[in-house]
Order: structure tokens, then sequence, then C-alpha cells
């Protein structure tokens, strides 16, 4: 396994208001196949989203998940009913691991009535109140302070649930995450911070925008715990979004995970991607790929040989090339749903 | 077999230059590969392979301009073939679809624009929409504005244990204004939250807690502090129900004192009533007196939208008739005639329409009858009782703390243009602050504002007095 420091052990270090995540014991075999086919169907996703929008089939902006697979999926595994998830505008992974119909997700990238917002929210605007989704917010940093509030909830009625909120290194220096970081260890609410740090923001590099790039100390002067986790291994994340959920949970107030990621490809579809070499891309992608990670796993463990995996993408496979159709053929909504969700007649 | 298409590698691009291929017949590429490089006016791009397979024909040759977007480019076969040929077939290109990927509805949305169901809708119910009837032998009590807005919150959590408040010096300093006076006592310190002074966070957070179905009221000390957090109340608040397809109803009340003081300057003094006003998905109130305050904002509260409530600090210590005892709950989206005449119609919400009532005493010394019109609710807008009244007297000054310009009185006048232009003996007039940032010298100050006099004036102007 070529993968040196960052293997299954997990987080790389930590800093010192955390206890260490500790080495998380060998995944049971049902559980890594879940997560590799989980992760496996958010890349295939990803893939055909970006054929979808390269014919223009798919409008407007549309940021794929391909390389932060291990993140959403890891996180996810932790997670109760009831917790809530929220993120961003690449939120396509997320949506899918909440378990999301792929059908639904790709409709509304393609703006059709069988989406989940009825074709009204578009890639950046998604939602699942079945699935504890959020959104899916298309403002930078706007889900930070919106998941805090959901956090706000839980803490308002005491139900031991926890908000995992999204960002990204982009997002990290946005006003109002501080904002929402102070809040949420004042009142000590249930909520954990999960960064993940692609290495860019847009076309800005993590270098040229922060003056602290150990994004997970960023809760410091907030005395929030942080620890930096690699966004590549799944397990690694699991440990550390469990181990961070324990402690919101517990009554303990937010936790920071700062997931080292990577993402393959441009910010958006329409992003030629000059600032980084091609040869910086593959290293990654040869070197620390969050599927392949899986894979070797699989086979060190003797869970599943080459034909067990291949079975598990034809399958997946199947699953997005369904979603897709659906996605084509799906009507446009119809006319009078121009007007419709503006203003609610009753509350929920 | 599989089709490689020329892709659109952004929202606009209908075409583009094929400047390099990086394959050639033989190759086998596996989905991520770069397979060639495009150019656009705007960059240049790599193509990456999304299926796998070996490159069976390459069918636009390198620098090829003007290749149109979806154009077969290459052509792939092998290894990917079958995973593609799947059941439920992927979009592969097949021509039909890929020529006309819009359905053909797009051409019958661009014809026949949908009428607006919400003015539709507001003509019905807005003309229905009245006051509650004061049952027999309910007392009427002189409360300040200030109280009235306490009594209702009190009243609305009492009510509803989802209901807090939160904001600046809310609970233990018992509101900068003394609006939330005693409320901290009464309900403790779980629902009414002091914040730090941190407007677009405790913003957001509110808006949050109302995604998970909590009934926050934020107060903003003013409103001109809560242009920090416009982005929650806005992007977050408003537009949630319509982008979540109708599944998150955040139901959220903002509030606090709204327009000028007196003496506090450009930062401090400013109406928003136009700004939040222009914005769908948010309700708008701004009383005028006691009871409207106390009826609107349990109204507000119990809405399940988010509501906009703008108050206003000279108002705050004014005593009027509040009815005594019962659940007062003002309909929101209906005017209020606040007086009746013939002569002309004045338009106007929150501490304007004080004003209005006193100019129309004025005018009423010189033969003319105003009618005094209080909007209440900005949105929805009851522009139905301002069009009839207008039909009634032919004349119309509307009255605003804000600027003039895409102002509430903009909207009013255009509605009248709409529905009684040809009743209208005159072109409408409109009083609001001069177009300039607030001035704090006094002399200035009184020059900037609407004022009674100013008022006065302009009703007799439509007049041709």
């Amino acid at each position: 396994m070529a993968r040196g420091q960052t293997g299954t052990a997990g987080r790389r270090k930590a800093n010192g208001a955390a206890e260490p995540a500790g080495k998380p014991n060998a995944p049971d075999k049902k559980e890594l196949l879940k997560y590799y086919r989980d992760m496996l169907l958010i890349r295939r996703f990803e893939e055909r989203a970006g054929q979808l929008y390269g014919m223009g089939l798919i409008g407007g902006f549309c940021h794929l998940y391909i390389g932060q697979e291990a993140i959403a999926v890891g996180v996810q595994s932790v997670k109760t009913p009831g917790d809530q998830v929220i993120t961003g505008y690449r939120d396509h992974g997320h949506m899918l691991a909440c378990g999301m119909d792929p059908r639904e997700v790709m409709a509304e990238l393609t703006g059709r009535s069988g989406g989940s917002s009825k074709g009204k929210g578009g890639s950046m605007h998604m939602f699942s109140t079945e699935a504890d989704f959020y959104g899916g917010h298309g403002i930078v940093g706007a889900q930070v302070a919106l998941g805090t509030g959901l956090a706000l909830a839980n803490h308002y009625r005491c139900n031991g649930k926890v908000a995992f909120t999204y960002f990204g290194d982009g997002a990290a220096n946005q006003g109002q995450v501080y904002e929402s970081f102070n809040m949420a260890e004042i009142w000590r609410l249930p909520v954990v911070y999960v960064i993940e740090n692609n290495q860019y923001a847009m076309g800005t590099s993590i270098e040229r925008s922060s003056s602290e790039t150990h994004l997970y100390k960023r809760g410091v002067s907030f005395n929030i715990p942080g620890e930096e986790v690699d966004g590549m291994d799944v397990m690694a994340v699991k440990a550390a979004a469990q181990k961070a959920a324990d402690h919101a949970r517990a009554g303990k107030g937010p936790y920071i995970l700062e997931m080292k990621t990577y993402r393959y490809r441009g910010h958006s579809m329409s992003d030629p991607a000059k600032y980084r070499t091609r040869e910086e891309v593959d290293n990654v992608r040869k070197t620390r790929d969050p599927i392949d990670h899986v894979e070797e796993l699989l086979e060190e463990l003797g869970y599943a040989d080459a034909a067990a995996m291949k079975a598990v993408d034809a399958e997946v496979k199947r699953v997005v090339a369904d979603a897709a159709e659906f996605a084509r053929t799906s009507p446009e909504p119809d006319p009078s749903e121009l007007y419709t969700d503006v203003y609610s007649e009753a509350r929920a | 077999m599989t089709d490689v298409l020329m892709p659109a590698l952004s929202p606009t691009m209908e075409e583009g230059t094929l400047a390099k291929w990086h394959v050639k017949v033989g190759d086998t590429v596996k989905s991520g590969d770069v397979i060639a490089e495009i150019e656009t006016d705007k960059a240049t791009m790599e193509v990456e392979a999304v299926d796998e397979g070996t490159v069976e024909a390459i069918l636009v040759p390198e620098g090829s301009e003007e290749v149109k977007v979806n154009t077969p480019i290459a052509r792939l076969s092998g290894e990917g073939e079958a995973a593609s040929k799947a059941p439920a077939a992927a979009p592969e290109p097949e021509p039909a679809p890929m020529e006309d990927p819009q359905p053909a509805s797009r051409a019958e949305a661009k014809g026949d624009p949908v009428r607006a169901p919400s003015e539709a809708a507001a003509a019905g119910p807005a003309v229905a929409l009245r006051d509650p009837d004061l049952p027999e032998g309910v007392k009427l009590v002189k409360v300040t504005v200030r109280d009235a807005l306490r009594d209702a919150m009190a009243e609305e959590m009492r009510r509803d244990p989802d209901v807090f408040l939160m904001g600046e010096e809310v609970a233990q300093y018992q509101g900068a204004y003394k609006v939330s006076r005693d409320l901290l006592q009464e309900f403790g310190d779980k629902r009414v939250i002091d914040t730090p002074i941190t407007e677009y966070g405790f913003a957001g957070l509110g808006v949050g807690s109302a995604m998970a179905g909590l009934k926050p009221i934020v107060e903003f000390m003013t409103f001109n502090f809560a242009m920090q957090a416009i982005d929650a109340i806005i992007n977050s608040a408003a537009k949630t129900l319509y982008m979540s397809g109708g599944q998150i109803k955040p139901s959220i009340v903002f509030r606090g004192p709204n327009g000028a003081a007196a003496r506090v300057g450009a930062q401090h003094s400013q109406d928003y009533a136009g700004w939040y006003g222009h914005v769908p998905g948010l309700k708008v109130i701004a009383p005028y007196d006691s009871a409207d305050a106390k009826g609107l904002l349990k109204a507000a509260i119990r809405d399940p939208n988010p509501v906009v409530f703008l108050e206003h600090e000279m108002l705050y210590g004014l005593e009027f008739d509040v009815p005594e005892d019962i659940d007062w709950v003002v309909p929101i989206g209906k005017a209020k005639v606040r007086r009746e005449g013939s002569g002309v119609t004045l338009v106007a919400y929150s501490r304007m329409v004080g004003f209005c009532l006193k100019a129309a005493e004025e005018l009423a010394a010189e033969g003319i009858e105003a009618e005094v019109i209080d909007l209440r609710t900005i949105r929805p807008m009851d522009w139905q009782t301002v069009v009839e009244s207008v039909k009634k007297t032919n004349r119309l000054v509307t009255v605003e703390e804000g600027w003039g310009p895409m102002g509430v009185g903009a909207e009013i006048c255009a509605k009248v243009v709409e529905h009684a232009f040809d009743y209208l003996d005159a072109p409408p007039a409109r009083v609001h602050q001069e177009d300039v940032p607030l001035p704090y010298a006094a002399n200035l100050e009184v020059l900037s504002m609407p004022s009674v006099d100013k008022i006065v004036k302009a009703a007799k102007a439509v007049s041709y007095k």
C-alpha cells in the first residue's frame, strides 16, 4: 500500500486541545464494501454529471466532488437518524451519502420536475428533510451559521442530535464562520464542523489565501478542539468523525475536523484550472485516491477480489445510467410551478 | 461504441476550437484521462474521458474551429462498452436528444407568461381581510407601542414553546429600547438569548434553527445593523422555501427599530421598507400604533414565512388604545383607512402615518378633506385599498421615510397608474427623505426628512391649490 504515513491509522496529528483519535479497528467486510460502493456511486455519478453538463443538459454552475468521496461517506457512517447534514455548493456527494435517490439529485441538476426541488433549486440548492439534508447553499460560508443554527435547535430541544456542518478551505476565511464558532462554543452547541480542505478556493491556493494554513487550528481562539484528518482515507475520516460526534453529543460543544483532501476536477465545470499543474493532479490521483485506497484494503483484507469490485462498479454504473436517463426524460416543471413555493400557507 | 461529444465548458459556450488531441486511434483511455484541449474565446480547457475504451476514430481533426457543442468528435469502443450498454441505457449519444436537449416546453414558456397568482390571490383575500371584531364589553386601554410589542412576544411565547427571542441585550439588559423588558424573568435564558454583537452570525443561526422547525424572533438593535445580516435574511430565509421545492419552511421574525430616530446621523437612520419589500418570499410589516404593533407582531410570529417587522424608535414611547385581555391578532396584508376623506389620498406607514394625520387636520382647516391610508404591511401590499381610495379622491400623495428612487411610494404610484390611471386628476406626488445620506446638523436633518409641512404642500399641489 503506497500510502506511507497516511494509511488507515488516520490523522497525522492533532493539536494540543484534542485527544488523539486512536487507531481505528480493522473494518468489517460488510462495512468496507458499503463504503466502497457509496464512494464509487458518488464518483460515477459525478463523472456522469460532468458528461451531461458537457452535453448541455445541466446548466449554470456544476461543482463536482470527485476526489473527496471519502469524507462524505466516512462522516455519514457515524450519523444517527435525526443528525443533520448541511454543506455548500459542492453538494452532490453529500446528498448521495445521505441516501437521497440519485434520480432526484440528477433530475434536479437537469432542472426537471423529478428533481428533489422540482427543478427550482439546481445543483447548488437541494434539500431533503427525509434524509436530514439541509442543503445545498450557494453563498460561500452561509451554511456554517445555518448549521450552527440547526445545532441551536438540537440544543433547544435537548434531542441529542448533532449537526454536521461542512465547508471548504475557501469558506474558512468568511467572517460569519468565526461568528458562528464563537456562539457555538459559548452555548456548547452540538455541531461538528467538517472543513474539506481541498487546497484550492476556486483558483486560489490555501497558501495564497490563508495566513494560518492549518485550518484545524482555526478554533483555537474560541477554545474549540480541532484536528487534522486524512480526508482521502475513509476509515480515518470515520474514526475522527465518531470522536467529534461523541464530543458534541456529550454536550461538550463544537469540534473541528480539517479533512485534507483534493478535488480532481476544476472548481466548477467552466474552470480551466491553470492555477495548478496536470502533474500535481495526476500525482494525487495515483498516490492518494480514496477509492483506490479502499480497493487496496478490500484486497489486503481478503474481502473482495478484482472481479467482485468490478461487479460493484457495474451495479453502480447501472444506477447512475438509470439516474441519468430519468434526469434526461423527466419533464421540465409545469409552468404553474413558477409561482408555487414562494410563500407557505401553513406551518410545517 | 461510444461517441465523445464536443463538450460545453461553460454555461454560455456554443462552439469552440478543437486545439489539440492527446490521444490517437488505437490508444486506450479510462475515465479521467485528458484526451483533448479545447479553446473558447475565454479559456483553454482540457477534455477528460468519461468512459473507458479504445479510441476507434478521431472524427474532428485538431485545429478545427467553430466546432458546435455536442458534435461527435471521436469514437470509443471496447472495455467500457459492456458497462455503458447496461439496462436503462445511459444518455449515450443518440442523435435526437443531443440535437434538442431542451424539451419543447421552453417555447411554450416563452410565449405565454404565467400570470402571477400572488397578485391574483392578493386581489382576493386582501379585500376580504379585516381586523377582528371587538367582542362586546372589551375594554380599550392605553398602552405604549413598546409594551404592546413586548406583550405580543410574551403572549406568543406562552402559547408556543418553539418561540424564542434572540438578539443583542435582549435578556439581562432588558432590551436596548426595553422592548423585551421582563421576558428573561418569565421565560428564562434558554428562550431569551443574549447574543454577542454578531449580526450576520446570529441571524444565520436563527434561520438555521427555523429550518429545523423552531420559531425564532431575531431582534436587531436597529435595522441599520441588519445590513450585516441581509444575506441571511434574503439568501437563506426568503429563498429557501422556493429553492427546496416547498420542503424547508423557515418561519422566523426579524424585528427591531427602523427609520430615523433623532440626530444619530446617516448610518443609524435609514428606512429599509423598500429594501425588504423588494424580495419575494419575505413578508414586511411596518405598524404605526399600539394595537397594530401587537396584533401584527402576533400574526408575524404565527406566520409560516420569514417576516421582517419594522418598528420605529420614535413611536416606542407613544400611547394608543389596545383591546385588553383578548387574543388580538391583526391580519397581515391589509391596509387601514385611518381617516376618511374625499379630496386627496395620503398613503403612509409607520411613523409617517402620524405625520399624515396631522397634515390632514391642517388640510381640513383649508377645506381639503384628506383620506389617510396606513399600509401597515409593505409586502404583500394592499394596493387595492389605495386604488379604491384614489378612485374616490382622484389625487394621490405617498409618504415614506426612505429615499424616493425605487421606493415604496414609487411602487404605489405604479400600482395606481396601472389600476386607476383614468381616475387620476393630477400626477401623483411623493414625499420622502431627500436623496442624500441623512445629515447630522439639526437644520439639515429637518430639511432632509419628510414633514407635516411637506405633506401639506404636496397635497395642495396635487389639488391645484
